[in-house]
This record gives C-alpha cells, structure tokens and sequence, in this order.
C-alpha cells in the first residue's frame, strides 16, 4: 500500500506517495535524490546514514519514511550555509584531514555536531566514546578525533 | 616569481569539499534512467549439491524482468572468473585452477555463493521475487579449516583437487637451512594463526551494467580499484565482449583494502543482464552480502622457527604455512601468500638463508585474497615474533637483538629473491625508541604495577616491498599481468592542465599528491592542475590501484609524462626565443636561454602549441599532450619500527594501548598530512587484527558466524590510541621522485608490535590473535594455573 509522507528536508517541503516499508534513508536517496547520505550496513551499526531530525542526530536506516511524517530533517546536504561556506564541522574535517574516502563522512560529521551539541566542550575520552555509533575504516578516528575537539568550541559558539 | 615547489607539505585535499557536502558520487548514489534492481539468491550451505532451482514464482512476480541461474550463464557462453597469477609447484607442476562459476554450476562451495539472480523494476520487489526462487540443495559434509581440508576423507571441494590442495610452492634453500638448524647455538620455535579478517570497506560493493542497443556498447558503474582491470578480465576472459565497446567507471569509491581489486561475478551478471533485459541493472550490497561475499584476507597457519649463534645473530629461518584461499581462486589469490608473502621473510635481517614452504588449500570459505598488506603483515608477523621471541628466551634486549642482525649495506639481495635497493634501519627504531621514551619505560611498568595492572613492550620492525614490478620478472614467476602504471598530461591552451592516471584513488587524496606533483614540476599553481581517474574512456590504460603503488608506479608514470611536456615545450620555446634548445632550461614554470634575460612561460608555450603561428612545424606537431607507462626497475621497499606499549586488567583480560610509536621510512614525502592519515588508518587495521577482528565458521556447518558488524568487531574511535607517528627519509633510488609507498605500512607492522607487548606484559610465549578480553583473561588463568 502506497502512503504518502510529508516532511521538511533541508528547509524545503518535501511529500511524495511511497510504499509503507521504505526507509526513511532510501527515500531521502532514492525519491529526493540526495544521495550525501550513506548506507553502509543493515544492522544500524555504522552511521553513514546519519542525519538530523528535529534537532537529534539519528540513523536514517533504522527508521520508516512514514516515521518522520512532519519532521523536520537536516541532511549533509543542508549542512553548509547556502553560499556553499563550510559549517565549522566540515571546515574541521577539511583542515585536520578527518576524512579518506569520504563514505562515513556525511554521517561522521552530522554525528560530530550533535556531539557538541550535548557536550559543548567535550574531552577527547568523551569524543572517543561518543562515536561508538559511527565506523570510519578508513582514518583510524585519530584525525576525526582531532577534528571534533578543535571545532567544539567554534560549533558551540554557534548555538 | 615563487617557487611552486608544494612537495612535502601538507597541502589540504582538493577532494574534501565534495566528500563533506554530500557531493561524492559513488556507485549506489548513480541513478540510470529505468533502472531495474538486481538481487541475488546466495547459498545458505557451506557445501551442497545443485539439484534444481525453480525459478517460475519468482518470474511471475510483480515487476519481475528475469531471473537467471548458472545454466543461463553456460548458455550465453560465459566463463569463469579467471585468476591472475599462475603459481607453480614444487613439482613444477602449475598450480590447480578449478572452474570459479559467475553463478553456481552445480554445486555450491561456500555461504555466500551467487545461485541465481532476480532482476525487477524495484529493490523491494527484486527482494520478495527472490524469496520465490526454489533450490533443492543436496547438503555435503563442508571443511573451513586449511589443515583439516588436506586430511584423508576430507570433503573434497573440485574434482580437480581431490586434496583439496591448490598448490605446494617453496622458496629457499631447503638443505642448507635444514643443516644450520642442526648445529645452531639457540633456535625458536612456534606455531601461528593469522587470523582471516573480512575488508568491510564502508561503502558496500555495488555495480550498474548499462547497455545501450543504440550504441551497442555497455557502460559499467563499479565500486573498483582498477576499472582497465576488471575491464581487461571480463571482456577478454569472461564474457568475449570487444573491450573498446564496454566503457567502465568507478567513481568515487568508498575505501577498498583489496576487497575491491578483483573481478566479481556479480559484476559480469549486471553487465550482461542488462543486454538481455535492455535495461540498466544496479545491485549494490548489503553489509551482509559483503561479509561472505568480499574476498577476505589472511587465513594462514604457520610453524616457524629462527635459528641464531650464540650472540643472537640470525643464522637461518624455516617457515611452513598452510594458507586457506577459500572456495575458489580469486584475482590474486595465488600470489598472496607465496610472492607477496615468502619473499618477504628476510624482514630488516641479514639472515643468511631462509627456507618457507606454502601450501595453499581450498575450504568452505569465502575466497581469500589480498587485503590492506596482502601477505606482507603475515611475513612480518612471522618475523617479528619469532624474533621477539628468540630474544626473550635468550635474555637479550629486543631492541638490541634487531640492531645486531640489521641490514646495513645497500644494495642488499635477500635470499628469498628481493634486492632491497637502500633502507636505514638503525635511524627508524633509534627514532620510535626515542619517540616512546623506551629509557622511562622502566618506571611507567612500576606504576602500572602499583595500580594492579600489567605492562608490556612490543616492537616491531617490519619492511614491505610496494609497486611490485618489473612485469617481466613477475611475468618469470607467473603473473598474467602487467605491473607498470600509465599517465597523461593534457596542456590546455591556456596552460591548465589535465592529468590523467591509471592508478585509482578509494580514499588516498590522489587528487591532491598527484596534482601537488605535477605543479611543482610544471612550475604552476595547484589549482591549475585537475587529476582525473577512474574511467576507461578518459585514461588510456590503468593498472589501477593496490600494493602501495599508486605514487611510486603510477606517480612516476605522471612525472614522466610531464618531462615528456617539457622537453617539448623547450623545443617550443627555442624557437619564440630564437634560441637553440639545448640552451634553454625551464624552471618555476619559466623557459629561459641560460645566461640570458631572454624567457616565455608555461603558459606562452601552451598557448603556441595550440595557437601555432609562429611555430616549427618542420619539426614538430602543434599541440601539448603526452603520455608516459612507467615499468619499475623493482619493487620499493618501505620500513619502519612500532613501539607499543599496553596495560592489561588481569581480572578482565582487558587490553589498553598506552602508546603507541610509529616511525615509517617511506622515502620522500610528497603530502606528510595524508602520508599520516594512511598511516593512521593502517595502525588501525593492524589493530584490529590484532585485538578484535576475526572471521569465524563453524567447524561443522561451515556456516559463516561473523557474518554482520554485531558478530564482527571493527576498531571503533575508543579503541585505538592517539597515535605518536614520525618519519625518516631515505629515498628510494630508482623512481624519480625517490618515493616508496606508504598505504599498507600500518596494517603490516602494527599485529607484531602488539602481540609482543601483551605476551610480555602477561607474560606467556604466545597467543591467538584477536587477542580479545576473553583470550588475554584465559591466558593468564591458564598461566596462573600451571
Ligand atoms: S546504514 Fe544506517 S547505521 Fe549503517
Ligand atoms: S573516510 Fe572512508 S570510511 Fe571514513
């Protein structure tokens, strides 16, 4: 049975009919064709596919379209000011070399932001643990890591 | 004007941008127009017969296009998936190649093995039809273990291995090792498993065949590390196709390892399904699919034993390895563990004589092939623990016990066929002891004590060879390929450049170290360099991307591209300058007749070669374009020392690292940043080998019970260290830009470092590799036991 969903993605109204079972990712890949967020597992364990809705930071694979009827929702897309500056987070990355392949990297960074969202000024302990939910096999966290701490006080300052 | 000389430093990625703005284009995130989906119906047996698939449910199905199984492959006159290195045997023998089927032929060899496939207008739709497909499997008795297989009454996998055996190959020389060990002052002994580790690349493979009746060409999207290769293999192999008429792209590829360089079947299915529905077919893996079937790595059960005088000098090695390769050969499976494995045994040492002896036997199992190191972390795991052992049981500091078997002069011929053309040992491990504050070490082991813990030391000095070459002596030991690298500089009139590589970048920031290459070269600004790769229409020809060789084969096949430009444009500008060419010399980006003031830039010079009025078309063609294949005289040899220093929990078993050192000789550095971020990735992957990676089958099913990440344990951001990494440079001294490689360093040398240290801190001689809570606390209860 096809349903229709209406949201709010990267401050446009979006709405389209999809069948029940599409995940909130795919629909955001596959109907909206913003293919900056990821999937790269099926078990809601590597974070690609993070993306922010309603202020929260949450797995787009884990959830149905139909689930975020309303919701307001930030892609990596929508990170970036419209002049195509790069949100601190990103610049971060981009200065400390946080990212290889880049597959993680829309999720990483969403991830990041929310991260210094709730610990404002976080210790790299903090920063370690707080990304349990994403996998990068690519940079070794080192870099991500470095990345976060120098950008925390800069994102925080933003709010 | 200023020097545009930008190698060696730590310019930022130009790919950045796009990779953190959701711009990346990778293979999933390209959408044909009328796309269908491809989805496969894989083995849930480790070993079965076929004896019929009924596929008319899952035909009728809604939005079904076809479902095809094996027979319609052998139909189509489709062949196998070919391997790429014929080993031969110590018999002289070539080795046994059974038939590695698109789609299961009769029989299924491992869980995870393509039976047929489902292609529909939707994914959920190709996913339920897929459900339909019936197959009555006859189930067999399966064997996962390398040792078992070659057992008496073991399942036999191909009738043409009734031993299960692919090949025994050996290297050395037997008799000689066999009498030092006769005499010898000390020797050291033991048994190892390199455990078998699953790539997990982020980005799940995935492939769009695309074929075009208008054209009657196919245009195939893959998640590839050498696009020519996989495009040379299954036109010329596989599916007999002219190879000018199938165009084949990887874009932006989410990391790779390895698991990426090879030919899958599912990619020879999406191309030629395409034609016959006349559509676009994507597939794309889930995570599960990619866990049994992504080639996986390792898998090597090992007895080793060193040999040394009295002083601890290394007088001779002897190595047996049974290396698992899985169900079937993939790409590069057979050079793995024999040339990228034995060769490497002589490690940092001057051992005389060493003598290892592989014998490669199919399971059960998902293939294994090269993965991040391929052969080289499981030579240095050898070497470096059979030394850190030997030194322990002699009383002899380990560091020191390294230092006295160091290779020191150069060029140095290694009995096991490697000629290491420079290296400086002592500088690394005097640098990472120094860096790991080794003289404090004493006191830190107090306090750990004090706080009720365990402290340990490892080192580790590992050598790899990278950009293995020259194809003709590869060609000698049985590669069916190439191993040279191609490159294109195209000068646009207006002097900006396109440059265009066979090497192929998964995460390695080419776009950045190739163009900060070339515009230090040319003498022009980075940003008016653009590197292009990944596309068999645009490059002329690629070997694409593994080995650690994209900057020392591929880098060099730029560079001399690029001399190519300028020995033309110094003809060019002879001739505005009224000059004869050989006074003229170009640097910075300027020509200019020596001793004169007389000069024209780069850019003056394009512009003429495209613009040629005043020109010397007698001698010379207008336009700026070249193109160079580089075939290296040898392979590079990188080295380094790793100082890991970690604390255990003896109640928990638990494992901290509290340090750890790297200190890498890549030779010259083009971009320390990235060369870091390689480094650091590497390290990681090393330890997770180490401490919790580790693909697991059940003995008896032959089911596969690491088959997703909540089974599987990758490193996550709170367990791996900050990391303390430094580097010393001894130029490699037969490619231009004298660099090494540098992709692989950590994965190779990191395992060592480790085990060495939680062996010494809780003090047992050896232990399995994950070395997990639960390993490290039984070791001790076993210990305290005893
Ligand atoms: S795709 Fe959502 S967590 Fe992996
Ligand atoms: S950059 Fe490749 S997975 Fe993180």
């Amino acid at each position: 049975m096809p349903v229709k969903v209406s949201m709010t993605v990267n401050g446009k109204p979006v709405s389209a009919e999809v069948e029940e079972r599409t995940l909130l990712v795919n629909f955001i890949r596959e109907h909206l064709r913003l293919t900056g967020t990821h999937v790269g597992c099926d078990t809601a364990q590597c974070g690609a596919c993070t993306i922010e809705m309603n202020g929260d930071a949450v797995k787009a694979c884990n959830m149905l379209a139909m689930q975020a009827e309303g919701a307001k929702i930030t892609t990596i897309e929508g990170i970036a000011a419209a002049d195509g500056t790069l949100h601190p987070m990103q610049e971060a990355f981009r200065e400390h070399h946080a990212l290889q392949c880049g597959f993680c990297t829309p999720g990483m960074v969403i991830s990041a932001i929310d991260l210094v969202r709730r610990h404002p000024n976080p210790s790299e302990e903090v920063v370690r643990a707080e990304l349990d939910g994403n996998f990068c096999r690519c940079t070794g966290y080192h870099n991500i890591v470095k990345a976060i701490l120098d950008a925390a006080p800069k994102v925080a300052a933003m709010r | 004007m200023a020097s545009m000389n930008i190698i060696g430093t730590s310019v930022k990625r130009t790919e950045d941008y796009r990779f953190l703005t959701g711009g990346g284009q990778y293979t999933d995130d390209v959408a044909p127009h009328h796309a269908t989906y491809a989805v496969f119906v894989r083995s849930p047996h480790a070993h079965a017969k076929i004896k019929g698939i009924k596929t008319d449910k899952a035909a009728k199905a809604r939005g079904v296009h076809a479902v095809y199984t094996g027979d319609d492959i052998a139909k189509a006159g489709i062949n196998g998936l070919p391997c790429g290195w014929l080993i031969t045997d110590v018999n002289g023998q070539p080795m046994k190649e059974p038939p590695y089927p698109v789609l299961a032929q009769g029989k299924v060899r491992h869980v995870g093995e393509r039976v047929a496939v489902v292609i529909a207008d939707t994914l959920h739709e190709a996913r339920d039809a897929a459900e339909l497909v019936e197959v009555d499997y006859e189930v067999l008795p399966a064997v996962v273990n390398g040792a078992e297989a070659r057992k008496k009454g073991a399942p036999v996998l191909h009738e043409i291995a009734p031993d299960n055996t692919c090949y025994v190959w050996a290297i050395g020389d037997k008799a000689k090792v066999d009498d030092v060990f006769k005499s010898a002052a000390h020797t050291t002994k033991l048994e190892f498993v390199n455990n078998r580790l699953i790539p997990n690349a982020i980005e799940p493979r995935a492939a769009i065949g695309n074929y075009s009746r208008a054209e009657d060409a196919y245009t195939l999207h893959v998640a590839s590390q050498n696009p020519h290769v996989e495009r040379l293999l299954m036109t010329a192999f596989v599916m007999g196709l002219p190879e000018h008429k199938v165009h084949v792209i990887a874009p932006d590829v989410g990391g790779g390892f390895g698991s990426k360089i090879y030919l899958y079947g599912e990619d020879v299915v999406v191309t030629w399904a395409s034609k016959q529905i006349n559509r676009p077919v994507k597939w794309t893996a889930d995570r599960v699919e990619s866990f049994s079937s992504d080639a996986h790595g390792r898998d090597h059960v090992t007895t080793a034993e060193l040999a040394l005088d009295k002083d601890g000098k290394f007088l001779a090695m002897r190595v047996h390895t049974t290396a698992n390769v899985g169900a079937y050969l993939s790409t590069f499976a057979s050079c793995v563990p024999t040339i990228l494995y034995a060769t490497l045994l002589a490690g940092q040492y001057t051992t005389p004589v060493i003598y290892c002896e592989v014998t490669a036997v199919f399971t059960n199992t998902t293939p294994v092939d090269a993965y991040r190191g391929a052969g080289r972390p499981e030579a240095t795991y050898v070497v470096e623990r059979l030394v850190e052992t030997a030194a322990r049981e002699m009383k002899i500091d380990p560091a020191e016990i390294r230092r006295r078997n160091f290779i020191k002069e150069f060029p140095y011929q290694t009995p096991v066929a490697l000629l290491y053309d420079t290296g400086n040992y002592n500088a690394t491990l005097d640098a990472a002891t120094k860096l790991g504050d080794v003289a404090g070490y004493a006191k830190r082991k107090e306090q750990s004590k004090a706080r009720g813990k365990l402290r340990g030391i490892g080192y580790s000095c590992y050598i790899e060879a990278c950009g293995i070459a020259p194809s003709s002596v590869a060609g000698s030991l049985g590669a069916r390929a190439g191993l040279y690298e191609a490159g294109e500089v195209r000068v646009h009139p207006t002097g900006k450049v396109t440059v265009f590589t066979g090497s192929h970048s998964h995460g390695q920031g080419h776009e950045t170290t190739f163009a900060q290459v070339v515009a230090s070269r040319l003498g022009i600004p980075m940003d008016d360099v653009h590197i292009v790769h990944g596309d068999t229409s645009k490059i002329l020809f690629g070997m694409g991307t593994y080995g650690s060789r994209s900057i020392a084969v591929g880098g060099t096949a730029i560079v001399k591209a690029v001399d190519k430009v300028i020995a033309k444009g110094k003809k060019i500008a002879a001739h505005l300058m009224e000059a004869a060419e050989n006074d003229v010399e170009f640097s910075d980006g300027i020509f200019r007749v020596t001793g004169t003031d007389k000069q024209v830039p780069f850019g003056q010079v394009a512009l003429t070669a495209y613009v040629p009025h005043n020109y010397p078309h007698d001698k010379l063609e207008p336009g700026l374009n070249e193109n160079a294949f580089y075939d290296p005289s040898n392979f590079t040899f990188p080295a380094g020392s790793y100082v890991c220093e970690v604390e255990v929990d003896p109640d928990t078993g638990k494992t901290s690292i509290e340090s750890f050192v790297a200190v890498d000789d890549f030779g010259k550095i083009i971009n320390p940043m990235i060369v870091e971020g390689q480094v650091q990735g590497g390290l990681t992957q090393g330890i997770g080998q180490a401490l919790m990676e580790g693909c697991r089958y059940d003995s008896a099913s032959g089911q596969l019970l690491t088959g997703t990440l909540t089974d599987y344990c990758l490193p996550r951001a709170e367990d791996v260290p900050h990391f303390k990494i430094d580097t010393r440079e001894t130029p490699c001294t037969h490619n231009p830009l004298g660099v090494k490689g540098c992709g692989e360093a950590g994965a190779i040398g990191a395992p060592a470092a480790l085990m060495n240290a939680i062996t010494d801190a809780i003090g047992v001689r050896d232990l399995a590799m994950p070395a997990t809570a639960e390993t490290v606390w039984r070791a001790i209860a076993m210990k305290k036991a005893a």
